[in-house]
Formats: structure tokens, sequence, C-alpha cells
């Protein structure tokens, strides 16, 4: 059993392109730390302390810096990719819960989830740049490719705010369903997606060349045999090549496959549980999923649709970020 | 310099939405009505001066911050005043154009005062549990924020059921709402089939709750109360008068659990509930009101919130447009509750989870799991359609 086992893994090896081996971070909020994974092995190389609840985690464009929302100590800490130590905080303003990092690794924009406000910080000269009002209970945060906007949404004022990144004033506000959590940009930055937690849906956005935004569709779920309540849009990604948008459904414990032109649901794929935050490896092969209940990732193969593996981390994982390839 | 960015950006804001919305300006008012009563058996208990005005108070918040993207504004105007003089404080906030208004009085009260505003004003229950008003008392423009009585017992029931406690010891007040409360849970144990296989009445002789030698006292008297009674699961506690309850669960006979008004009890909100964002609500209260949040403030919250909903949503501060919003399939708000709460077309209740409390956390929520309904599980809880006599909305 064991000489077959070995004899597919090197078969695998010689058959398969080599994958590259990508530093995988999840963010444990009950835990307090930062699990390690390899993305080749899929083993567990260490967990560090990160802070008190630690949420939104993203990593600088040349993988050198770590950065997570420590939400109760009200601010961002930094840390070495390679030797786990804090390298600086960053000021947040309070109970900073996500954040998004400009392309350029320069400056970063931080969503305050207890002053209604998001906090832009230099991420070099560690000064707040602006500190722009914005809905109660600010919680998603997205990017334009461009960088020319910043979408942040409100949770319970229920709005995609769009900031103008050159003067930091709201440019254009969209109103979506209860609960808005996640704004993802696609990469061409054509299309805008905020899924709604409690609506259960996900506003589609066609985004102009100016930028303004345009609500044209929302998508909802269907699962026989589960309650429709259940099925609560948290995190969201788009492939690149924006075919395929994954919406990880929470509590429903399912992240759903949609077909991001026809924006049909294609697939209910069954992870664990209570489903929050997505990320890709860079090559697109696997998504990975943080499941906050049962203390685990899943990892989703992209091309067969299917979960594969899931691995266990720390104590209600919350957010997940792979490395760039080296 | 964060009013500069406030005003540079309002400016900014109005130009971009408030062509879809026009300016609306949104005026309501809170009126509670004290009632005397005794210190409560413990003092965790005891009634704030700003109970329910600080619930208001940050909806209003709320609901401005959003406002200001929308060009819209609320102004709060609350009101505490005796049963005798609650006609007259009504007429004034009515005078200063609040037209809607929400009520923390007992229900007897509220009704009065739903008669006294007319068809005009949109009437919000936040305090008064009867199910009368749910069912042949109801009116077109009263809406019931707060959960009925009939919803807090099913939701106790439920979760007896769910644990397979079908066999209750119920022990209720002697004084009219405690024999109402009773009733409501003989209902739900009906409802559900729980067998009620004794009740007994602990009866309200009045006098000192507090004193010191009350707990030596209530610690010779429960046991002999409760002894003897048929074999059970549970103690069912009815006690809308705080007179015994909390002393039950540890002076019973027969050590059981307890739920009802102590032990496990059935609350719209605590303030340790956590869940699906709640931490945010906690924070943002504590720091407004300088103290933890009651459920009859988290009733004056969500009272406002369903009105800020319907205001973004029509674009209007008309009392009847927001109704007949509130009542549509259109509306749906987060309440900190996992599930959007919605309104019952047929008797103005809000459709709502209820949380099951044991006065450190979150014990369970019902509805539970395997209580279906062809609408909604959260139509498990209370008066359904075909039970409930009120025709004001049809």
């Amino acid at each position: 059993m064991t000489a077959r086992l070995l004899a597919t893994v090197c078969l695998a090896c010689l058959t398969a392109a080599p994958a590259l081996a990508n530093k995988v971070f999840v963010s444990n909020e009950r835990g307090n730390s930062v699990t390690v994974l390899d993305s080749e092995t899929w083993e567990v190389l260490t967990e560090f302390a990160a802070g008190n609840r630690p949420r939104g985690i993203t990593i600088s464009p040349d993988g050198s810096m770590l950065y997570v929302c420590a939400s109760d100590d009200d601010l961002v800490r930094v840390f070495d990719t390679d030797t786990y130590e804090e390298i600086h905080t960053l000021p947040s303003g309070p109970d900073p819960e996500l954040f998004i990092l400009h392309p350029d690794g320069n400056p970063l924009y931080i969503a305050n989830e207890d002053d209604n406000l998001v906090t832009v910080v230099d991420t070099e000269t560690h000064q707040v740049l602006a500190e722009v009002p914005v809905g109660v209970e600010p919680e998603g945060m997205g990017i334009s490719p461009d960088a020319r906007f910043v979408v942040n949404t409100s949770e319970t004022t229920n709005m995609a705010h769009f900031i103008d990144t050159e003067d930091f004033q709201i440019k254009y506000n969209v109103l979506v369903d209860q609960r808005p959590r996640y704004a993802q940009y696609s990469a061409d930055g054509t299309k805008l997606f905020v899924t709604s937690e409690i609506g259960g849906t996900v506003s589609v956005m066609d985004i102009a060349e100016d930028g303004a935004p345009t609500l044209v569709h929302k998508i909802s779920f269907e699962v026989p045999g589960v309650l429709p309540e259940w099925l609560q849009p948290v995190g969201a990604k788009v492939t690149s090549d924006g075919k395929l948008l994954f919406v990880a459904l929470g509590p429903s414990n399912r992240v759903a496959v949609v077909d991001a032109e026809t924006y049909e649901v294609l697939e209910y794929i069954i992870v664990g549980q209570r489903v929050w935050q997505l990320d890709f490896t860079p090559d697109e092969k696997y998504l990975l999923t943080t499941n906050g209940n049962s203390n685990d990732i899943t990892v989703i193969d992209v091309e067969k649709l299917e979960a594969i593996k899931s691995i266990q981390v720390g104590e209600q994982p919350w957010g997940v970020v792979v490395a760039p390839d080296a | 310099m964060r009013n500069d960015v406030m005003a540079a950006l309002l400016g900014a804001v109005w130009m971009c939405v408030a062509a879809a919305a026009g300016a609306v300006e949104v005026s309501y008012g809170l009126l509670r009505v004290d009632y005397p009563s005794q210190a409560p058996i413990s003092r965790l208990e005891a009634k704030p001066a700003d109970r329910g005005f600080a619930g208001a108070e940050l909806a209003t918040r709320d609901n401005q911050t959003t406002g200001q993207f929308m060009g819209q504004t609320y102004e709060l105007t609350t009101v505490a005043t005796t049963p005798e003089e609650a006609e007259d404080a009504l007429a004034g906030l009515l005078a200063d154009g609040a037209s809607i208004i929400a009520v923390l009085a007992n229900g007897a009260d509220l009704l009065r005062l739903v008669e006294r505003a007319g068809e005009d004003a949109l009437i919000l229950n936040i305090g008064a549990g009867d199910t009368n008003l749910r069912s042949e008392n109801c009116r077109a423009n009263l809406f019931h924020i707060t959960p009925s009585t009939a919803m807090r017992a099913d939701a106790i029931a439920q979760f007896a059921i769910w644990k397979k406690w079908t066999d209750w010891f119920l022990v209720h007040g002697s004084n009219p709402d405690d024999r109402e409360l009773a009733e409501a849970y003989r209902r739900a144990a009906r409802k559900f089939g729980a067998r009620i296989v004794e009740e007994r009445e602990f009866e309200d002789t009045g006098g000192a709750r507090r004193t010191d030698t009350g707990h030596v006292l209530v610690q010779r008297q429960l046991p002999v109360f409760t002894q003897r009674a048929k074999d059970h699961d549970i103690v069912i506690a009815a006690d809308a008068s705080d007179v015994f309850a909390p002393y039950l669960p540890f002076h019973l006979w027969t050590p059981r659990p307890v739920l009802g008004s102590a032990g496990l009890q059935p609350v719209t909100f605590h303030p340790a509930h956590e869940a699906w964002g709640a931490t945010q609500f906690q924070t943002r209260f504590e720091e407004l009101a300088g103290r933890r949040v009651r459920g009859d403030d988290y009733d004056a919250w969500l009272a406002f919130r369903v009105i800020g909903e319907a205001v973004t949503r029509t674009g209007s501060a008309d009392p009847n447009v927001l109704r007949d919003y509130v009542l549509s399939d259109e509306f749906e708000l987060a309440a900190f509750k996992g599930v959007p709460v919605t309104m019952r077309g047929w008797n103005g209740q809000l459709r709502q989870p209820v949380l099951l409390y044991d006065g450190a956390i979150t014990a369970s929520v019902s509805p539970q799991d395997g209580f279906l309904h062809q609408v909604s599980p959260l139509d498990t809880l209370g008066l359904d359609a075909p039970e409930s006599a009120c025709t004001a909305f049809d």
C-alpha cells in the first residue's frame, strides 16, 4: 500500500509539470495566530502568534511582508514571511477587519468596522494618509485593477462606496442587499461582484471606462434540502480569465461556482463548516477556503471543481492569502 | 480635521446620489410609559433612566450615517411619561410632526395610544407581548417589533422538544400577567407536543423581596413549595411580575433545569450576544450609552432601523409609503440574528428568531432545526396566519 502510494506520487512527479510551492497563510480569529502551510505538500509548516483577533490578511506584491488586521489590538501587524517575526505595526483606526493593498504595495486601505471609516495608510512611512467616512460597519474592500477606485461595503448601511484613490472622495454609492461582505473586481476591471450575507445574493455591477458602476444583476442561490437562510454569501474570487466566480456560502458549508458571464450557478462544492474567505494559488489550480467552525481549510481543485483535501489549522480560521510565486 | 473631511465629502456625495432620492426629512419619536414598580429581584435588572432611548439614539445615528449618502435626515424625539399623561405626551409628539412613533408600554396602554394616534400615524410596538394585539385587537397602523409572548413561549417549547424534555412542571405567579404567560406556555406545549404534568401557582403576597434575610426564607419555602410534583423533565417558570422565578433554579425539591422567566430565557437580545456580527452592535451601543444593552434598547433600535431601511429603499418619509414597503415582499433587514427579519403581512408582527439566554451566553436560538413551515421556519414561532383573528391587514 505504501509502495503503491509512493509509486503514484513518483508518477505524478514525472508526468505533472513541476508545481511551485507557495506558502499559504491563514488567520485564526479565535486562536490569535497565523497558520502557515505549504501549497505543494499541504503540510502545516508552523503557526505563529499574530495579535488579538486576527482577521483580514494580505501579502505584499513581492511576497516578503504579511499584513494582518489585529482587530482587537486596533492595528495592523506586519510580519516577515520568512522568519515570521513582526517587523512593525501600522496604525489602522479602531477594529480593523478587512483591508486591500494597492497593487504596487502602497498604500493600504483598511475598513474600520466600529468607526464607520476607511483608513488609508502609507505602508512605507506608516502615516495615515486619509480617513474616509463611509456607511455603518464598513467591511468588504476591493480595488479596481487600475487602482483608480477602492470599493468599500458597509454592512448596516448596505452600500458599496466607490472611493476615488486620487482625492479619497466617494464618487458613487450603490445600494445592495442586506449585509454586504465582500467586493471583488474581475481582473479586466469591467465587473464588480458584491456579496450580501443576509440578503443571500451577489450583486453584479458593470463598470464603465471611467469607473462608474451600473447594477445589472443579482445572483441568488438554491440548494435542495438547505434552508435558503443558510445560503449566506461571504468571500468571493473570480478566475483571472473572468469565467468563473467562486462564492463562499458561510453556514451552508458550500462554495458556489458561478459562470461569471451568464451568472448561472454551475455547482455547489461541499467544504468545511462556516466557510468564510477564499484565495487562489497563483496558478489558479487550487482554491483555498477557510472554514471557521470546523477549524480547517479546504483545497478545491479548480479544474475539476472538487474538494480534494482539508487541513486542520488554528482556532476559527477567518482569512487566507497565498504568497505570490517567488 | 475629521469634520472638514466629512463636510467635503457630504458635498461630493450629495451630488452623486441625491439626484435619485431627493432631500427627505424623517421625524420620529419614542414614547415610553413608566409604571410604578418595585426594585427588581436582581439589581442587574435595574432599569436605567435612558432605557429604550439609547437604542433609539443608536438607530438614529446608524440611519443618519446612511442618510448622508442619500440626502436623508432623521430627527428623533424621546419622551418618558406616566400612564395618566401618556395620551397628552403622544399628542405632543404628533403635533411636533413625528408621524412614526415607537411605544414602550403595556398592551392596554398601547392600544389606547394607537386609537388616539389615528390612522395617519404609524405606531411601532416595542414593549407589549400580548397575543390579542396580534389577533383580534390588531390595527393596520400598528407594527409589533418586539416578539409576542407566544413567540417566546414557542421558542422555549421548541428547544425543550428538541432536547426531548417533554414533561413539564409549570410554576406560575398569581397576577394576571403571570397567568397570561402561563397560558402561552400551555398553548406552546399543546402546539409542539409537550405535556404539562403538574401546575402550581406561586402566590404573590407582596412584601420585601430583597431584604437581607430574603434568601434564607426562600431557601426554606421553595423546596417545600415544589416537592411531590409528578415526574417531570423541566420546570417552566411563568413569572411576568418578577416575584419568584430567579430563585427557582437552585431551590427546587427535585433538581431540574428551569426555563422561561429564569434559567434559560427567551429574549430578543442580550449584552453577551456576539454571533452574526453582533459584537459590533454591542461595541457601538456601549460606546454611546456607557452601559450594557437591554432587550428594550434592542427593540427600539430595531424599530427605527426598520424605518431607516424603508426610507433608504423608498426615498420617502410618508408613513403610508413606509408601511406598504415594510409589508411587501421586498422588505428584509439584517438584525444580528443570522437571518433577515421580515414582516408578517397578516398581523404586522416582525418575523425574527428568539435567542435563548442563560444569563451568560446565547445557549441556543429558536426556531430549532427540524421545525418546518411552508413559508418560513420563523413562522413556527407565535401566531400563524390561520390562528390569528386579525383582519386589519386584509
